[in-house]
Formats: C-alpha cells, sequence, structure tokens
C-alpha cells in the first residue's frame, strides 16, 4: 500500500516479499517452498498486517512504455483556429543518458580529410607518398574554391637585386730555400757552435774580470778593443773618402792639374787667380786663419793654425791639416787650450810640428802619434812668454842633434827652444830693444812687440825680426846683445818680413800701413815701395821665380807682383773671398802653381795662378836656358842695379 | 789500440756533446720556433728508430697548432730545394747526425 500499483498483466500473489523474490526467481516453485518450509519465517517490522483473505487477494499490475514524466495535457495554441489546442501526441521519450560520440563517416568531406591526414601522419615514407600525392591529387580536386569561403590575394615583397662579389686574398709571401743535410755538414756545424760557445764563455768570464778592475782600466780596454775592430775599416774608409771627394771635385781637381788659362794671352801682362778648393771645418767658425804651412814633404798637405787675433776674442784654438785630396774634412785635427797664433812645419821631419798659442806657450806636435796632445809643451815649464807667441821657425839640429826650433813673441823676446828628450828647453836668443818714446823707468815692463820672424836661407844664422812699430831688425844668432841693423820700414805695425828664397840680399816687408816694401839689406831705404790700398796683412815670396811675389790685404784681395814683367803695379789684383772677409795670410805651395790664403771665418782658399804670373823669361833661340837658382839671382841682380 | 780507443771515446764524447738541438736555419718567429723545436725534439726521441712515425707526429701537431699545410723531412743525408711560405721554416739538426726540416707551403 505504500507502493502504487500499476495495471499490469502479471499476476502476483501477495505474500511477504521475502516469498515474493523466491518466486519470481525460479520455476521451482513448489521445491522453493518445500525448502522454505524448512526455515522459519521472518517477519520485517514494517511489513503490513493483513489478513489471510486480504492476502490471497490477486492485484493485477500493467507496463506500458509510457513516460510518466512526460506531461499529459499539453496544449498548444493553433492559429488556424484561433484556440487552444490538446496535443495528443506527447513525446514520450526519457532520456536516461546521453553520449556524444565521435565516429564519422568515412565518405564525408570530414571524414575523407581525417583520414588523408592520419595517412600522411602514419607513414612518412617513401612508399607511401604515391599514396599521398594520389590523396592530395583527390583532395585537390574535391576542394571548391567558392567565392563566399575562400579569398585569394597575392604580394610580392621587392626582391633586391642579387650582385656578384668576388674577393682573392694575397696568399701568403713564399720564399725558396734550398740546402744540403749530410753528415759532414751536421758535423761541421755543431764543431762550428761548440766553438763559438766556448767563445762566448771566454768573453763573458773576461767582462766579469774587468768589472772586478778599475773603472779606467776598463775604458781604456774597451777603447782598444774598439780600435782593433774599427781600425781595419778606417784605411779604407779613408780612399773611399778619398774617391768621393775627387769624384765630387772632379772638375776643380782637372783645373788644377791641367788648366791653363788661355785668355792670358790676351790679357798682357795681367794674370788672373782661378779658386780651386775651399777648406772649412765646421768647428772652426768662430776661428780665423792665423797661420799656414805647407809641408815640404807631402805637397798636398798644409797645417792652418786657428785662433783670433783680437784681443778680446780669445778662445780655443786649433791645429788643421788639410790634403788636397780631401777638401772636405781636415786630416788632422787638434784642440788648443789657447789661439794657435803661428805654425811652422819641419824641413826634414815633416811630422814635427811647433805651434805657438796666443797664451805664450810653445807646443810640438808629432804628427805620427795618434794622441791629440802635443809631445812637448811648454805651459809649465819656466821661461816660457809672457805673451802671444808671433812666429815660430825651425831651426837645423844643433850639436847635440836635438831638434830646436826659435820663437819670437809680443813679450820681445826671441827665445830658442831644444826637444831635450821630455821635455823644452829654452834659451834667451836676444831680446828686441825698446824704442826711445818709453820713458826709462818703464823700459823693462813694456816690451817691444815682435810680430815676425824669418832667417835667411843660406845663412841660417841671420835673421829679421819685424816689430809693432813698424821697424825691422836684423840680427845674428851668435850677438846676442845688440842687433845688427834696424831698419825703418813701416809706420804701423810689420805684419810680415820674408828674405828673398834666392837673392841672398833681398828681403820683403809689409805692414798695417798699406806698403810692401822690398829692401836690399845693405840699403837703408827700401828698393820697391808699393802701396795697396788697405792694410797688408801677409807678403810671400814665390819659391819658383825670384821676382815674383804675392800679398792679401784686409779688403780680400790678393796682389801678385812680379818685378820682371812690371815694376810698379801688380799683374793680378783678385778679390777671392766674399765682403767684410779679412785675409790673413798666404802661402806659395813650394811644387805646385797654387796659393792658399787664409781669412778671418776660418776658411782656406786655394788659387791656382794662371801662367802670366808664373813666366819664366823668354829662350833664345839655339840658347841653353841655364835654370836654377843662377838665373834667379841673375834676373834680381839685375833689377837692382838699375835702380841703384 | 789506445789511440782508436782514444778515437772512439772522443767520437763518443763528440756524439755527447753535440746532442743539443741545434738551430742550422730559421725564419720563424721567436715563439714559433721555440715550440717547433720542442716538439721536433719530442718527436724525435719518441721515435728514435722510426723516422717515419716521427715526422708524422711533427707535420700534424704543427698542422693543428699552426694551419695547414705543414711538411716534414726527418733524415741524416738529403738535399733539397723548397717553396716555402714565409716565416714558417726551420731546419735544424739533432743527435749530432739527424736532420729535420719543417717548412709550410698550402
Amino acid at each position: 500500500m505504500s507502493v502504487p500499483h500499476k495495471v499490469g498483466s502479471v499476476k502476483s500473489k501477495q505474500v511477504s516479499s521475502f516469498v515474493m523474490q523466491d518466486e519470481e526467481e525460479g520455476l521451482d516453485t513448489a521445491e522453493g517452498e518445500e525448502w522454505m518450509q524448512g526455515k522459519t519465517l521472518v517477519k520485517p517490522p514494517d511489513q503490513l498486517d493483513l489478513t489471510e483473505a486480504e492476502l490471497n487477494e490477486e492485484i493485477t499490475r500493467v507496463l506500458k512504455a509510457s513516460n510518466p514524466n512526460a506531461p499529459q495535457n499539453v496544449v498548444r495554441y493553433s492559429f488556424k483556429e484561433g484556440c487552444y489546442k490538446p496535443i495528443v501526441f506527447v513525446d514520450q521519450m526519457a532520456i536516461h543518458f546521453e553520449l556524444e560520440g565521435n565516429l564519422v563517416h568515412k565518405d564525408s568531406d570530414e571524414g575523407r580529410r581525417l583520414m588523408a591526414k592520419q595517412a600522411e601522419v602514419d607513414d612518412g615514407g617513401g612508399d607511401e607518398r604515391p599514396d599521398n600525392v594520389s590523396i592530395k591529387a583527390g583532395k585537390r580536386e574535391q576542394k571548391l574554391t567558392n567565392q563566399f569561403n575562400f579569398n585569394e590575394r597575392a604580394s610580392q615583397t621587392l626582391n633586391n637585386a642579387p650582385r656578384d662579389i668576388s674577393c682573392q686574398t694575397e696568399p701568403p709571401p713564399r720564399a725558396n730555400f734550398s740546402a744540403t743535410a749530410n753528415q759532414w755538414e751536421i758535423y761541421d756545424f755543431y764543431v762550428e757552435e761548440l766553438q763559438r760557445r766556448v767563445k762566448s764563455k771566454e768573453k763573458h768570464e773576461g767582462q766579469f774580470l774587468n768589472k772586478e778592475e778599475d773603472k779606467s782600466k776598463k775604458k781604456m780596454i774597451q777603447a782598444e778593443t774598439q780600435n782593433d775592430d774599427i781600425y781595419q775599416l778606417a784605411k779604407v774608409v779613408k780612399i773611399i773618402e778619398r774617391m768621393v771627394n775627387q769624384n765630387i771635385f772632379d772638375d776643380v781637381a782637372q783645373d788644377f792639374m791641367y788648366f791653363e788659362d788661355a785668355s792670358d794671352e790676351f790679357r798682357g801682362e795681367k794674370g788672373t787667380l782661378l779658386p780651386l778648393w775651399t777648406f772649412q771645418y765646421d768647428k772652426a767658425k768662430s776661428l780665423s786663419v792665423t797661420a799656414l804651412c805647407w809641408n815640404h814633404k807631402y805637397n798636398d798637405l798644409f797645417a792652418v793654425g786657428l785662433g783670433s787675433h783680437e784681443f778680446t776674442q780669445q778662445g780655443g784654438g786649433m791645429l788643421l791639416f788639410y790634403t788636397l785630396k780631401n777638401p772636405s774634412y781636415p786630416e788632422f785635427i787638434f784642440n788648443t787650450a789657447s789661439g794657435v797664433m803661428c805654425l811652422d812645419i819641419h824641413e826634414h821631419l815633416s811630422y814635427l810640428v811647433a805651434v805657438g798659442l796666443y797664451d805664450g806657450c810653445v807646443a810640438v806636435y808629432n804628427l805620427k802619434k795618434k794622441t791629440d796632445q802635443p809631445i812637448y809643451n811648454s805651459r809649465a815649464s819656466s821661461g816660457k812668454h809672457t805673451s802671444a807667441v808671433m812666429q815660430v821657425k825651425w831651426q837645423k839640429d844643433d850639436l847635440d842633434s836635438n831638434h830646436n826650433f826659435i820663437s819670437v813673441s809680443a813679450d820681445g823676446r826671441v827665445v830658442s827652444w831644444t826637444l831635450v828628450k821630455h821635455e823644452l828647453v829654452f834659451t834667451d836668443i836676444i831680446k828686441l830693444p825698446v824704442i826711445d818714446t818709453i820713458p826709462d823707468d818703464l823700459k823693462d815692463v813694456i816690451p817691444t812687440v815682435g810680430t815676425s820672424l824669418d832667417f835667411h836661407k843660406q845663412k841660417d844664422y841671420s835673421f829679421l825680426v819685424g816689430t809693432e812699430h813698424g821697424k825691422i831688425h836684423k840680427g845674428s844668432k851668435y850677438y846676442s846683445s845688440k842687433f845688427l841693423e834696424k831698419y825703418d820700414a813701416h809706420f804701423m805695425n810689420v805684419t810680415r818680413v820674408r828674405w828673398n828664397p834666392f837673392h841672398p840680399d833681398v828681403f820683403i816687408s809689409c805692414g798695417w800701413d798699406w806698403m810692401v816694401k822690398i829692401w836690399d839689406q845693405t840699403m837703408k831705404s827700401p828698393v820697391f815701395t808699393f802701396e795697396l790700398k788697405t792694410s797688408v796683412t801677409d807678403v810671400a815670396w814665390a819659391p819658383y821665380s825670384s821676382t815674383v811675389f804675392a800679398a792679401v790685404t784686409t779688403d780680400g784681395k790678393v796682389h801678385v807682383f812680379d818685378l820682371n814683367i812690371n815694376k810698379y803695379e801688380a799683374l793680378c789684383q783678385q778679390k777671392v773671398v766674399s765682403k767684410k772677409t779679412k785675409l790673413f795670410n798666404i802661402e806659395f805651395n813650394p811644387v805646385h802653381p797654387i796659393i792658399i790664403v787664409g781669412d778671418d771665418r776660418g776658411h782656406v782658399t786655394s788659387l791656382k795662378l794662371s801662367p802670366n804670373l808664373r813666366k819664366k823669361p823668354k829662350e833664345k833661340k839655339g840658347q841653353d836656358l841655364p835654370k836654377g837658382p843662377e838665373v834667379e839671382i841673375a834676373k834680381m841682380e839685375q833689377l837692382l842695379s838699375s835702380l841703384r | 789500440m789506445a789511440e782508436t780507443g782514444d778515437g772512439k771515446k772522443e767520437d763518443a764524447d763528440y756524439k755527447r756533446l753535440q746532442s743539443f738541438p741545434l738551430i742550422r736555419h730559421t725564419d720563424m718567429p721567436e715563439e714559433m720556433r721555440v715550440e717547433a723545436m720542442e716538439l721536433c725534439v719530442t718527436a724525435c726521441e719518441k721515435f728514435a728508430s722510426n723516422n717515419e712515425s716521427a715526422a708524422k707526429m711533427i707535420k700534424e701537431s704543427m698542422d693543428k697548432k699552426f694551419g695547414s699545410s705543414w711538411h716534414v723531412v726527418i733524415g741524416e743525408g738529403f738535399g733539397f730545394e723548397v717553396s716555402h711560405e714565409v716565416r714558417n721554416l726551420l731546419y735544424m739538426f739533432f743527435g749530432g747526425s739527424l736532420a729535420v726540416f719543417v717548412w709550410k707551403c698550402s
């Protein structure tokens, strides 16, 4: 009664639920009943208590296939009739469970597509490719592109134009190399290497020893080794230097040897001086040339003394030796403490050079020695001159065969110096007489400055001294108290006196008073007088002729005279240096027809005498012209006699 | 007898004295030269009896370190003329009688 009963066709007895279950289960109800009767019946607590009669009542139940939840009285409005009408057929389906499937029919679009995709995914190999292609082809056929679903749009990006670029790197440089690898080569090389190592070890040890010794000693050793190394080169380099110089000054060298000025024929008596080389040394720029001397043995070598004539500009001095073969650089360079005032090269021993300095010292240099110190120096010794040494002249060796020379200086003394072993021994020869204008009490103090000195060529005891006051004194080595003669030569400083190389009685002098005078020693007045427009600083006789001489003046001119040709004027007056340069010295080369002149810039200029200046007397046909000094003497004598 | 004995002794001495590696000619830069020399010495000592393997070892190491392509000749008596890349040549002696010649040319 709690459970609503439906009208069913199946009859059921109203028995205890327990029993009903049994009946439904099995057909063997009889057996069931019999089996069941063995057990005691248990009644559930909520079972209805019914009477027997009620229990035996048959209730019919009917099962229907209709959804009890479905509405039975659905009404819908019908527009046709305009009223609500009940719907008879109501959906009677009750969905108890719903599951959406994912099966797709294989012939449909979706299915075909999926199949194709799957086929691709499954087989990536080549075997299936034709299948794929066929599938794809099939797909493509089927693919419908209509305007509603698909839209084609195309665009083309800008592709840059292709360019060719090529590059070739430089391959690394290559070189060829060849050699031979033999047993003997290997052996030789090893032996060499061992020797080298031994040598370097020795050197190393040697160096260590040196370091232990004195520093000065070390320097010496190093200097020696340097000398050894470079010494071999020195000779070669010297020759090459001379070659190069010869090449550079080739035209000058040609002129020196061969050029004879042809125009001299048209010039009548006059001659010219052809400038050849100029010798200068940078370090001597501030110095002026004070002395020149040719070397008698080597005719291309000459000495230049550099210093200063000015009292106020005294500095160091230099003694340079140049050779005509190398005009660019001196052969020998000696630095002196003070300016060189005069120099003389020994006639026979051409490596001995006597030098007189501004501070009164005399020094003797030996060119053979490598040092640049003089071998004799009168610096510390007593008896040295107290003032500048103006002239030095070598003498013949004395009785003990010691070399000696004589010097005259501004302190008025004429001193003879002898080279004895390691020192200079001096002997006063004579003292220049003091002039009368000086008061008596000062006579000892103020000396007469001797400016020039010359010894007679043949009678070498006889000499001439020129002084600052313009006097020339003739003296003799044997008379030490007095002079033999006195000549009033010039009004001012006598810059040079020289004996004539041929004639025994003739000498020449020049001075600051613009005069050049030629004297016969027997006569008190000059034989010839020449006035040159400015102070004459030096005069020299030509070695080849007794009548030719040249003079230099402070205006830079060289005057050359030949008394044989023209007694009154110069054959040549030529300016050889740039303006404002004074010439101080002139010397004739004993052999070649050239002269050198020194100026106050420290330069020495060499000049070649043109033929007119070197004339020998004309040869008469058929007559053998006697050569030699007699001719020269005769020439001079002729001249002199004409004037007496 | 004594003389020959001495001679042999001298010989052995020379060999001992001369077994240091000695560079005969090279234009390599300093570090390359040092490395190459050491490599050659190692290789020659390792393969004292087999020049080919020593050369092989040297060539391969040089290729790796300094780029291809290197050529190596090891021997006791040979003459040669080669074109080589500049600053890549080493010619040295070793062990008193062995000459090693290494050059690069690609």
